[in-house]
């Protein structure tokens, strides 16, 4: 993967349907870091993500990633093929059974791993053949979860990722992204929630 | 490459999955051109007048039917999030949408067109242009028909817009379509054919990008 060695976001203002969501937000993440967005309902934490992506024009502000080769990107296309993507949503196709989604995702980015070892490695071997629409939220979230490993995507921006996972989801997730920044990644997670991860904390909005 | 053949291949393979659009609109096709002699009466000189355009009017509707879906589905369960972050370009991505859904939806009922043709008296010398036309035109429809879908994506029930955005722009594919059907006994079969041909390949060419601009507008709204 091409790798980013800061995320960089200065005077980033949002604004949703006509109204300011946030204003002036700045922050950096470093190469092996992890950061939490935190915040009120309603502060901005998905928004912020989105913008990151390149999903969402910002209304003010700007986002630049720094590489490794010592460029940067600031263009949201450019953008957008850097980020693992975790959204409140899974992404997942309720008809298509769970291998035929963990199959589309491998394709789609072109991996080069194993997909019964990804499959397994998130705790869904034994649902392979299931459609994903009798899956536990918690078990598509697993999904997801297997999506980011397969997307060896640089940047990950994950939207509750913890929401509806057990105990073993939770050290799941907390153990994906710690492997991914001791590999030089960037995480940014929408949470309300601690990750039992070392990382830095950003708030949106009052405290 | 692989990345569009796998979108591909996922769309057509959910078009024949529970709650997909492929059967449906061959079915809607068959039953709505098999009602009308019901409506006409059993006068077979003039259905047999009429058959192109009714299997036309069919064939224009049973397509839009299975549209409204083509990226609301994506849209609600946040595959769309996905595929604009993919390696994928949004253009891309459309153009694998409505060619999954041309081979689902379109191609079917090229096929079954000529079984209805039978069935409404269809002059035996149409035939050829009927089904034809329908190949040249099919494409047309599921590549304007996904200008209203991606437009429409955000909207509950927007399948009733879908339809009003969508049928005055496909007129042209009615028109020349049908011409070709009715024309095959005078000398403006050909130049319909041509005409249906020009749009088609107009409107192909032109839909992935309108597409996704308009999918575009409505990620990041």
């Amino acid at each position: 993967m091409a790798d980013i060695t800061l995320v960089e976001v200065q005077n980033l203002t949002c604004e949703r349907a006509g109204r300011r969501v946030f204003r002036n937000l700045g922050f950096a993440v470093a190469s092996g870091q992890v950061m939490t967005l935190e915040g009120p309902n309603g502060a901005g934490k998905s928004s912020a993500l989105r913008i990151l992506a390149g999903l969402l024009p910002a209304a003010g502000g700007e986002v630049r990633f720094q590489m490794n080769a010592g460029y940067s990107v600031t263009d949201s296309d450019e953008r957008a093929r850097m980020v693992g993507w975790m959204g409140h949503t899974d992404g997942v196709k309720a008809q298509l059974t769970v291998l035929e989604n963990a199959e589309f995702f491998a394709a789609l980015y072109g991996a080069r791993i194993s997909v019964a070892g990804v499959l397994d490695h998130v705790g869904l071997k034994r649902m392979t053949a299931i459609p994903a629409q009798y899956l536990s939220a918690g078990q598509r979230r697993r999904l997801s979860l297997a999506r980011l490993i397969l997307g060896n995507r640089p940047l990950w921006l994950l939207d509750e990722p913890l929401s509806s996972l057990d105990a073993a989801g939770r050290r799941l997730a907390a153990e994906l992204i710690g492997d991914h920044c001791d590999d030089g990644g960037i995480a940014i997670v929408a949470t309300h929630e601690t990750l039992g991860l070392d990382a830095t904390r950003f708030f949106i909005g009052q405290q | 490459m692989k990345a569009f053949t796998a979108l591909l291949s996922r769309d057509m393979r959910l078009a024949f999955r529970a709650g997909g659009g492929a059967s449906l609109a061959a079915a809607f096709f068959a039953l709505v051109s098999a009602l009308v002699p019901f409506g006409v009466g059993a006068d077979l000189a003039l259905l047999g007048r009429i058959a192109g355009g009714v299997l036309w009017v069919s064939a224009a509707l049973a397509a839009l039917l299975s549209l409204d879906r083509l990226f609301q589905a994506d849209f609600e369960d946040g595959s769309l999030d996905v595929l604009a972050l993919s390696p994928l370009s949004l253009e891309a991505a459309s153009a694998a949408k409505i060619l999954a859904h041309w081979i689902t939806t379109g191609l079917p009922l090229v096929v079954l067109s000529p079984v209805l043709g039978l069935l409404l008296n269809l002059p035996p010398p149409a035939f050829g242009a009927l089904v034809g036309s329908l190949l040249i035109g099919t494409p047309a429809l599921s590549a304007v028909g996904a200008i209203g879908a991606a437009l429409t994506l955000s909207i509950r029930r927007g399948g009733l817009i879908l339809a009003l955005i969508v049928l005055p722009l496909i007129t042209p594919a009615l028109i020349f379509g049908a011409g070709a059907v009715s024309g095959v006994f005078d000398e403006t079969g050909r130049g319909a054919f041509l005409f249906l041909a020009a749009f088609s390949v107009a409107a192909v060419a032109l839909s992935p990008f309108a597409s996704a601009a308009g999918v575009r507008l409505n990620v990041g709204g």
